[in-house]
């Protein structure tokens, strides 16, 4: 094992097959931006855009393989300060979108930094656990809790409903992975329901009417077509209309139409559904779970916890935003904005999704380098 | 690295737990996979239905209707293009705003506009919310498109009348069919917002003139704009009709009218043929096409000149004097009387304890039949009643064509009253009184006949006792296959009347207007014959005609046939509250007869197969 020197296992056919998932999903992101984008008429359409969103992530990707992630990790408290500082810029300098404010503009293009939140706060509370043994309620639990808080209030504050739950996601799952003795999950259980009340009167009273609207349609979208479950309802539809085989490239009456809102961002994947059907469906989560599996291996083969607990967060992280993703275009949660990892249409997620996985990548090669 | 060391044993444990991650994510995956196919593959054909109907909105292609031209391929009816406005509902985002934004760009009410809205209907088809737009509103709704989704401006045929009044009540107006007739089964095939007649020949003939709707699919996007429109059923139009009416003479007959509210009608007595039917006072079948208020509505039905009532066959007047034609025949034929036989008039008509009187106070002598008929005596007419009695004279009546329909292709038709003792019974439930047949012998009393009737009654004797219904319609052009097919005038009935008996009457008839009751009538042009009549409205009468107030005078009648010695039209004339038949209508009836000949109107028909279709195609597509 020693003598096996990282140069020469660098590129082996893990990574190969890793990346070509990676590709492979990003393909399909980039074909299904253009489905419903190409006769944008500009010059610079968005599916032109994601390509370029893509290359910079390639970039981004190679960094964060090829950087000793130890020596990334020593960085996260400062990245997580500026991270804090950036987020409570954009509440004041941000440039607002349909009642959120969210982006930060940097010439022509704007920065969200609440996607690169997500991952900052992985390298944060992964750097925080693997420093020193954590033990004890108040160093398990309580003082990473209090690492989350601000991220976590200054996202719900833009409002960024989808970014504050995977916050809230992040914790739990590494939280849970580095693990609680069962009388502490039982009171932590015990104590979020009776705090559940209070929390749900502020997370509901911090809502937009959108946001409201958009968790009570949830219910019954077919309740009222053309008003609150509008959007619920269109998805449904075009992914239900794709049936077994699909409508075909361009085919997607729903999407095509403008049926279907924001077909390149969120709803990304009921444009994808709708044109390849069940079968086309079958096999990008076939492509999803591939992925997944083979960050599993990386967590299972990690060498240290920093590592372990690096490739879990980004793993869940992930993992989420697909299950949330997927599951609220097919009416199956409230619609909220999550992006679907590798496919929707935005260059801070995209670029960031990458990093992840660059990451992510970066601790399997790191297992075998011992020195 | 040093940290690493420190938590090994951490590490294995995390690595162990990766067992539950594994087992959660597969699960999740699986749910999100059952949860697809559930959508997909279960309900696919349900979802599919419903993204077929988000691209497609159905749209009725309303048909043109058909054209009507009077009998020398004259327009009287045809269709002009103009912007309605829909709304598909299914469009809608928010409906009350759009009431809102409607009723304030259009300046509609708002309420109207909630009902049309709100009102029961398939969802699928757009409703009609307003029809005849200006070209100023339409383009205040198209520049506000992307604010009102789901509006459509659709260019549609909208019914003109280019004579305006001319012939309102024959024509008729055309009206979106209303909810009642929805639920007739001759309205089945339409739907909210068809347009069908809803008078006159537009009403009568709707189910030829209507045509066929069609129906394309237009594919929208999401805030109703169209992408492409795929013709599902072409719309077929509906067919032309030519009327037997000439509109010359029509105007002609209405501007004798003038103000006064009455009645002209004037038959081709050879054919049947309706050669003018004035009704007065009219409308404006452009307006009444058009969709009114309440308000605008309520004024044209509670006017107490009754405009939309077609006097010349739903009027019913006591026929007066006119009803002696009938009766001098009636006398002749059961030989109650012959031509010479004479009855001493006095002045009254002594029965029971009553006096009926004469109309002419001093009485007129010695009458035989044709004096009687010249200066219309009563009491001879009073006594020949008495002395047929009045089963008799109702058979004969029948027989003159009154108290039954005429046949003419108007709906709602009235036919009178011809008194029995039959009908008193039904109609009262009383017994007939005595009296009451002497006074129906002068065509007073229960009797009452339309102008119509009186008209078709004249045209008959005129004719020599063959009677034609009346027809409005000479052809018709059936747009599917482009021909042209003429109706043939209708024998309704022979009168069964002894040789010579018409002859006699109608030499009276020519008395009457060389030296009788209705020398205004004599013309230079042409030799006329006639009767007048007088129509009591108030029992009572005191005192010169002009003093009394004009709603109790009395009606005027006058029927008449022209040429005498080979008659080619008959017409009747009645003026409400003009007093005397002989000085109030004899010239109107003498006005059109002229005019008649002035126009060369004898030949039975101007319908020549290729001139007339030419007018119609000329008109055709254009302008329907």
């Amino acid at each position: 094992m020693i003598d096996r020197g990282y140069m020469s296992r660098s590129f082996d056919n893990f990574d190969v097959r890793f990346i070509g998932l990676i590709f492979a999903i990003l393909g399909i992101g980039v074909l299904s931006i253009y489905s419903v984008t190409h006769d944008q008429g500009v010059a610079f359409p968005f599916y032109a855009k994601q390509v370029v969103w893509i290359l910079l992530g390639t970039v981004a990707f190679l960094v964060m393989w090829l950087s000793d992630y130890h020596r990334i990790a020593r960085l996260a408290y400062p990245a997580y300060a500026i991270i804090l500082i950036l987020l409570t810029v954009v509440l004041f300098e941000g440039r607002s979108s349909r009642g959120a404010q969210r982006w930060i503009p940097m010439g022509p293009f704007a920065f969200q930094p609440s996607e690169f939140a997500k991952l900052v706060l992985i390298l944060t509370l992964a750097h925080y656990y693997s420093q020193a043994p954590r033990v004890g309620w108040l160093q398990r639990v309580v003082l990473p809790g209090l690492l989350v808080l601000p991220g976590l209030l200054l996202i719900l504050k833009q409002p960024d409903l989808g970014s504050g739950l995977s916050f809230l996601a992040i914790y739990a799952a590494m939280l849970l992975m580095v693990g609680m003795r069962s009388k502490a999950i039982g009171v932590i259980l015990l104590f979020s329901l009776m705090l559940f009340p209070f929390a749900w009167e502020i997370m509901w009273g911090s809502l937009h009417d959108y946001q409201r609207q958009r968790i009570m349609t949830f219910v019954d979208p077919v309740y009222d077509t053309g008003g609150k479950g509008y959007h619920a309802l269109q998805s449904k539809i075009a992914i239900g209309a794709g049936e077994l085989t699909g409508k075909g490239l361009y085919g997607g009456t729903q999407s095509q139409l403008k049926f279907l809102p924001e077909g390149h961002t969120d709803f990304v994947f009921s444009v994808f559904a709708e044109e390849w059907g069940f079968l086309g469906v079958l096999v990008l989560l076939l492509l999803f779970v591939g992925l997944i599996w083979l960050s599993l291996e990386v967590v299972a083969r990690a060498k240290d916890q920093l590592g372990a607990l690096l490739a879990v967060g980004i793993l869940c992280m992930l993992c989420f935003c697909m299950v949330i993703n997927i599951g609220m275009t097919a009416g199956m949660f409230p619609i909220v904005g999550i992006p679907l990892p590798l496919m929707s249409y935005g260059g801070s997620a995209t670029i960031m999704t990458m990093a992840s996985l660059g990451l992510l990548l970066n601790v399997k090669r790191r297992r075998l380098s011992f020195f | 690295m040093a940290t690493a060391g420190l938590h090994d044993s951490e590490l294995g444990e995390l690595q162990r737990r990766l067992i539950i991650l594994r087992v959660g994510l597969l699960l999740v995956v699986a749910l999100l996979g059952l949860q697809l196919w559930n959508l997909q593959i279960r309900e696919g054909p349900y979802y599919r239905d419903l993204s077929e109907n988000n691209r497609t909105r159905s749209v009725i292609m309303e048909p043109a209707r058909g054209l009507i031209y009077d009998r020398n391929g004259v327009l009287l009816a045809n269709n002009v293009p103009s912007f309605t406005l829909y709304v598909s509902l299914e469009d809608v985002k928010d409906r009350d705003q759009l009431i809102d934004q409607l009723s304030s760009l259009l300046g509609l009410d708002e309420a109207l506009v909630r009902k049309k809205l709100t009102a029961r209907g398939s969802k699928q088809l757009p409703r009609k919310v307003k029809d005849r737009l200006t070209l100023r509103e339409a383009t205040l709704i198209e520049s506000h498109r992307l604010d009102l989704p789901g509006v459509m401006v659709q260019v549609e045929s909208q019914r003109n009348y280019p004579g305006g009044t001319t012939a309102s009540h024959l024509l008729g107006y055309v009206g979106e069919v209303s909810p009642e007739q929805l639920e007739k089964p001759e309205f089945s095939e339409l739907h909210q917002g068809s347009v069908v007649g809803q008078y006159g020949v537009e009403k009568f003939f709707d189910r030829l003139m209507r045509g066929q709707a069609g129906q394309k699919s237009i594919e929208v996007d999401a805030i109703g704009h169209e992408k492409r429109t795929v013709v599902v059923e072409q719309a077929h139009a509906g067919d032309d009709l030519y009327l037997t009416i000439d509109v010359r003479l029509q105007k002609v007959a209405e501007n004798l009218l003038g103000e006064e509210s009455g009645a002209i009608v004037a038959l081709d007595p050879r054919t049947g043929d309706v050669l003018a039917m004035a009704s007065r006072p009219g409308f404006d079948p452009n307006v009444l096409s058009r969709e009114l208020t309440p308000k605008q509505w309520a004024e044209i039905v509670q006017n107490e000149g009754r405009p939309l009532n077609n006097r010349a066959s739903q009027g019913q007047y006591p026929p007066g004097s006119v009803f002696k034609v009938m009766m001098a025949a009636a006398a002749l034929e059961t030989k109650t009387v012959t031509p010479s036989t004479t009855i001493f008039c006095n002045g009254g008509y002594q029965f029971g304890r009553r006096t009926y009187h004469d109309w002419k106070a001093g009485g007129h002598g010695s009458v035989d039949l044709r004096h009687a008929l010249v200066q219309s005596c009563d009491v001879y007419f009073y006594t020949v009643g008495q002395r047929m009695g009045i089963e008799t004279m109702a058979s004969f009546a029948h027989q003159f064509g009154l108290g039954e329909e005429t046949g003419i292709e108007l709906p709602s038709e009235r036919i009178g009253i011809v008194p029995s003792e039959a009908w008193k019974r039904k109609a009262k439930n009383e017994p007939w009184l005595p009296g009451e047949t002497i006074s129906a012998a002068i065509g007073q009393g229960y009797v009452s006949v339309t102008p119509l009737q009186m008209a078709s009654l004249i045209g008959t004797v005129a004719n020599d006792g063959a009677m034609f219904r009346p027809r409005l319609i000479q052809a018709v052009m059936d747009r599917a296959t482009g021909e042209l097919h003429p109706r043939p005038a209708e024998l309704k009935r022979t009168l069964k009347l002894r040789p010579g008996i018409l002859p006699v009457i109608k030499d009276a008839l020519a008395g009457v207007v060389k030296e009788g009751t209705a020398t205004k009538a004599q013309s230079a042009l042409v030799t006329i014959a006639g009767k007048t009549g007088t129509a009591q409205v108030a029992a009572l009468r005191t005192g010169p005609e002009k003093d009394i107030p004009k709603k109790f005078r009395d009606h005027a009648w006058f029927v008449a046939f022209a040429p005498v010695e080979a008659p080619t039209i008959a017409v009747a004339v009645i003026g409400e509250h003009l007093g005397h038949g002989g000085s109030a209508s004899a010239p109107l009836a003498k006005e059109l007869i002229e005019t008649y000949v002035k126009l060369n109107l004898h030949a039975p028909s101007n319908v020549k197969d290729g001139a007339v279709v030419q007018v119609g195609d000329a008109g055709g597509q254009g302008t329907r």
